[in-house]
């Protein structure tokens, strides 16, 4: 049933190569963990976007209980966790792969500047990458407002300070940030909400975008 | 004007980025102005805030005076709580911010017991002098922000917040 589906797409629009140039490629030697376990090391690129991918679903589904509004964000995630079956999980999934992120990023940018992978013909994938780091540290400052609890709010007004210590535009990107020249409140939650949900993830699947297309293009560098 | 020729084709992406760049910018003008609304928006001028602190009773010794305003954050007004350090200093009343000029924690009068005399912030162990003067060697880059200050009636009133004037 499901072959005839597919031979039927495939004869009218021709799809096979589509996803073999995806799919089918050859995976070197000194990259599979199957002939040296030490080859392990090159599974933390793949394991960040498997977190990643988590955290966009995850992240969609909070947003159909989480409101955006002081008034009620923190009781809408109390909800959610404490009222909303596997509330729990789901947020958890979101708390904790947050923090997973940052530490499989990390070494992934280990390996990379321990092989020298990131030298000619690749200093272009090493930028994007740098990019993708930043992305992915102003997702988790933006997140961790979201809650309204104290120590999000703090927390946030530190960050924001470090913010405003940047030389001559530090307080436009104070202003910008918190959506008010001395308030943190109301209107940063939801300028906050904005770009943690859809500005930063959509410059992200950019990125990562051009990330796979490049390392693609490449091939994994050789062998040390 | 000049003799150079324009061919078709250099006429045609001339228009072409022209109108396409004009209709991106009327796409792009709107939501960017939008966006730094917070930026450009004029600051709305300082209203001097009532506090309870009687100015007769105040001393060389700073006080912890605590004050209410409603405030307009967009959509949402609330009464939030402010707070002040407040001390005499010969005829003049000095009212400085708690706001630690580090990383904006809240600075306390004699906050370590091993500097009785300082502003202390609890956070980085930041330290100030009595006039808001941050101590060299601790994290601070500048002084203590200092109230401007109205007496009516004996009462202390605040207004807005102005760089130290006192160091």
């Amino acid at each position: 049933m499901l072959n005839k589906i597919y031979d039927w797409v495939d004869e009218r629009l021709d799809i096979t190569p589509i996803w073999r140039d995806i799919a089918d490629h050859e995976v070197p030697e000194h990259v599979n963990p199957a002939h040296h376990f030490s080859a392990f090391i090159y599974c933390f690129g793949g394991l960040t976007f498997f977190v990643t991918v988590i955290q966009i679903l995850s992240g969609m589904f909070l947003t159909m209980y989480y409101t955006p509004d002081i008034e009620n964000a923190w009781r809408s995630v109390y909800y959610l966790q404490n009222e909303v079956a596997f509330g729990e999980i789901v947020r958890g999934m979101h708390h904790w792969g947050a923090s997973l992120v940052i530490v499989m990023m990390f070494l992934h940018t280990l390996r990379v500047f321990f092989t020298g992978s990131y030298k000619k013909p690749r200093e272009l994938n090493w930028m994007v990458g740098v990019l993708i780091f930043i992305v992915m540290l102003g997702l988790g400052f933006t997140g961790y407002l979201l809650p309204w609890d104290m120590k999000a709010l703090f927390a946030t007004k530190v960050g924001i300070e470090i913010a405003a210590s940047v030389p001559f535009i530090g307080e436009w990107i104070k202003i910008l940030l918190a959506g008010d020249a001395t308030i943190l409140g109301a209107q940063t939650l939801t300028r906050f909400f904005a770009i943690h949900v859809f500005f930063l993830p959509a410059a992200l699947l950019g990125l990562l975008a051009a990330h796979f297309i490049m390392i693609r293009r490449q091939g994994i560098s050789g062998p040390l | 004007m000049s003799n150079t020729r324009v061919s078709r084709r250099q006429f045609l992406n001339y228009t072409l980025m022209g109108v396409g760049g004009f209709m991106a910018s009327g796409m792009l003008m709107p939501m960017i102005r939008f966006a730094v609304d917070p930026v450009l928006e004029a600051g709305a001028a300082g209203d001097y805030i009532p506090t309870s602190q009687k100015v007769s009773e105040l001393t060389e010794e700073p006080v912890r005076v605590d004050f209410t305003y409603d405030q307009v954050d967009g959509w949402y007004e609330s009464e939030v709580t402010g707070t002040a350090w407040v001390y005499r200093e010969g005829d003049k009343v000095v009212a400085l911010s708690p706001v630690c000029k580090h990383l904006g924690c809240t600075v306390n009068w004699a906050g370590d017991s091993e500097h009785p005399n300082q502003f202390f912030c609890p956070c980085h162990a930041g330290r100030y002098e009595k006039n808001g003067q941050n101590v060299p060697g601790t994290p601070p880059t500048g002084p203590l922000d200092e109230f401007d200050v109205k007496i009516e009636d004996d009462l202390l009133y605040l207004g807005a917040t102005k760089p130290n004037t006192l160091v």
